[in-house]
């Protein structure tokens, strides 16, 4: 098991750094000069002087990029073109209302994801399994944009229930308000979700269905929750966590999306305004964040195979 | 041998695919959307009933009337028009980006696939660009390149790619263990032989499943790139950029967003059920089990 630990971790040294070097990349080989690029139109040659100056794009390549390296594993992620703060700060001061997001949508899809793949799976074939994989495929091809305006349109501006956009803290304003406001939110990151742990679920319990054991549980009499549950559900966890880990990506790319839509001032409104503004330092920073966080987030589910599957052994 | 099978198996699938057996009916009212929504956006120029760019300042945000059956946007410009011109714009992107992803692709899957050497070195950086979210590095490209439509379907390609590669490399590595790759090799057929005549053929399935998916996600990408603000230029109509048009104006006129919106989500529905259909129809193991 430690073997293996080291191995799984030690792998993702090779990834983490086709990652830097493809950040690092991106900007000196698009045609032109970098610095005009970050600069815009309108630049001065002082100013672009300064930009050359303050990226070090004066000096060769290798050279850069060692140093940019260097700074990032002491953790200097460098420090933004337009507001001059430190990347570092900028992703502290935003990265709560993500994260808070985020925890929401997961527990929520994962709670509605499951029982719904379950209940598919154990009514195979009739109208629930139907409605189950129906809402599956359309979750999969309504964009996270058009279902966040429906929702608005909906639930805040035609019945009231809810506020349209903004955020407060959980902390500071109260674990209601929080909620009242990151409830639209976390539904409309939820729906893609959802339909991808619904219908990994129901294709991991169907297999497993079929098992003899599920035959020997019922025949000895045990009731049908404790079959579905605990016999069945606990031998299709594996491909079920597999497929959390996986859409953690799509749950990142939604972030993006549905913090420009309900106007919440985290992470993915920090990089989109930043591409946008071309503040590049503040571009290479978060998305190699973001990939760290996807290979941390794929690292830790692998380990915890074991913990779902005592077969599972390395 | 009489029992060989015929060498150009690898139109089998194609076939299979056009022959029409019945598979329940949403794929055929899925191919029936589509099909709806293509020839319409590509007769757009023709059956709009306005020019999708021409504004009038008195005629802003005007609900539907019988000159403009869904209204006018914020510059009075008549969004049936615009709605049915942009679909135009983003198919040609999401064909467009899908043709291009799986060129590229199968060509780096072959070879990552065949080639020991080179596979060590094309996985790692595939596995780091898949790592990367796919929706971050597509706004990067465009916001470094450019807002032409070349650049955006670059910038939703490349996302795209490793995806294919790891999908291509997976069946190359199984199907060259074969005993006819081995006769191949062993009599001296030229590489390129190999690996287009004897490799390529066994992607083919797969790949028209998994084509048909990145058409959706393409199209789909290009409408979050134009809402927010790094996809085609805001002068090129499409669905995108309508609805990012639309957002100032959700709570005046909230049909600027869900027009398209409903274009756009029903189009990609229809796409990923045809994938769907086509995954059945591919997939031996699926096809016995419901036989």
């Amino acid at each position: 098991m430690l073997g293996y630990m080291f191995r799984r971790v030690l792998a993702i040294v090779p990834v983490m750094f086709f990652v830097a070097l493809f950040v690092f990349m991106l900007l000196r080989l698009t045609p032109g000069d970098p610095a005009a690029i970050i600069a815009g139109d309108a630049a001065t040659p002082a100013q672009l002087e300064r930009i050359r100056e303050a990226m070090g794009l004066n000096e060769p390549l290798h050279v850069q990029f060692i140093s940019w390296t260097g700074d990032l594993l002491r953790g200097d992620l460098g420090t933004s073109l337009i507001s001059n703060t430190p990347v570092t700060t900028m992703i502290g001061q935003r990265i709560w209302p993500t994260i808070n997001i985020a925890l929401l949508t997961i527990s929520i899809a994962v709670l509605i994801a499951v029982p719904m793949g379950v209940l598919a799976a154990w009514r195979h074939r009739t109208w629930v399994d139907y409605t189950v994989m129906s809402f599956s495929v359309l979750g999969f091809s309504v964009p996270v944009f058009v279902i966040g305006y429906v929702f608005i349109l909906v639930f805040a501006i035609k019945l009231g229930w809810l506020p349209v956009q903004g955020y407060q803290s959980p902390s500071t304003h109260g674990f209601d308000g929080f909620l009242r406001r990151a409830i639209l939110p976390a539904l409309t990151l939820a729906t893609i979700y959802v339909a991808l742990i619904a219908r990994m679920t129901r294709a991991s319990m169907l297999e497993v269905l079929g098992e003899d054991y599920i035959r020997t549980a019922r025949a000895k009499g045990a009731r049908e929750r404790s079959v579905l549950f605990r016999h069945a559900l606990r031998n299709a966890a594996v491909p079920i966590m597999t497929v959390i880990g996986t859409g953690f990506a799509l749950l990142i790319s939604g972030v993006v999306v549905t913090e420009s839509v309900f106007n919440i001032p985290g992470i993915g409104r920090l990089t989109v305004d930043a591409i946008l503004a071309r503040d590049y330092p503040v571009i290479q920073a978060m998305i190699l964040l973001t990939a760290g966080i996807y290979v941390m987030v794929n690292l830790l589910i692998d380990l915890s195979y074991s913990l779902f599957d005592p077969r599972i052994r390395y | 041998m009489a029992g060989a099978p015929k060498p150009d198996s690898a139109l089998q699938p194609l076939l299979r695919l056009l022959s029409i057996r019945s598979t329940g009916v949403a794929p055929m009212i899925a191919a029936v959307v589509l099909l709806v929504i293509v020839v319409i956006t590509l007769l757009s120029p023709w059956i709009a009933p306005w020019d999708p760019l021409t504004m009038n300042s008195l005629n802003r945000l005007k609900g539907p009337s019988p000159e403009h059956m869904l209204g006018t946007d914020a510059y009075g410009r008549d969004l049936l028009s615009r709605v049915l011109i942009g679909g135009r714009v983003s198919l040609l992107i999401g064909i467009g980006a899908a043709v291009v992803s799986v060129a590229l692709g199968l060509l780096i899957g072959l070879v990552a696939g065949f080639f020991r050497t080179a596979d060590a070195i094309i996985m790692r950086f595939m596995d780091s660009l898949m790592a990367i979210p796919s929706i971050l590095l597509a706004i990067a490209l465009v916001a470094l390149n450019g807002p032409s439509i070349g650049s955006v379907i670059m910038a939703i390609t490349i996302p795209e790619v490793p995806r294919v590669v790891r999908l291509v490399r997976s069946v190359v590595l199984s199907a060259r263990e074969e005993p006819y790759v081995e006769a191949a090799i062993a009599l001296g057929s030229s590489m390129p032989k190999i690996l287009f005549r004897h490799l390529m053929p066994n992607t083919m399935a797969p790949l028209i499943v998994q084509g048909t998916y990145i058409v959706a996600s393409a199209i789909l990408t290009e409408a979050l790139l134009s809402f927010l603000g790094a996809g085609v230029s805001t002068e090129i109509p499409t669905w995108g950029n309508i609805m990012a048009e639309g957002r100032q104006y959700f709570r005046l006129k909230p049909e600027l967003i869900l027009w398209p919106g409903l274009m756009l989500s029903l189009c990609i529905l229809a796409i990923n059920l045809m994938g769907d259909a086509a995954r059945d129809m591919l997939d031996p193991k699926l096809r016995k089990r419901r036989e």
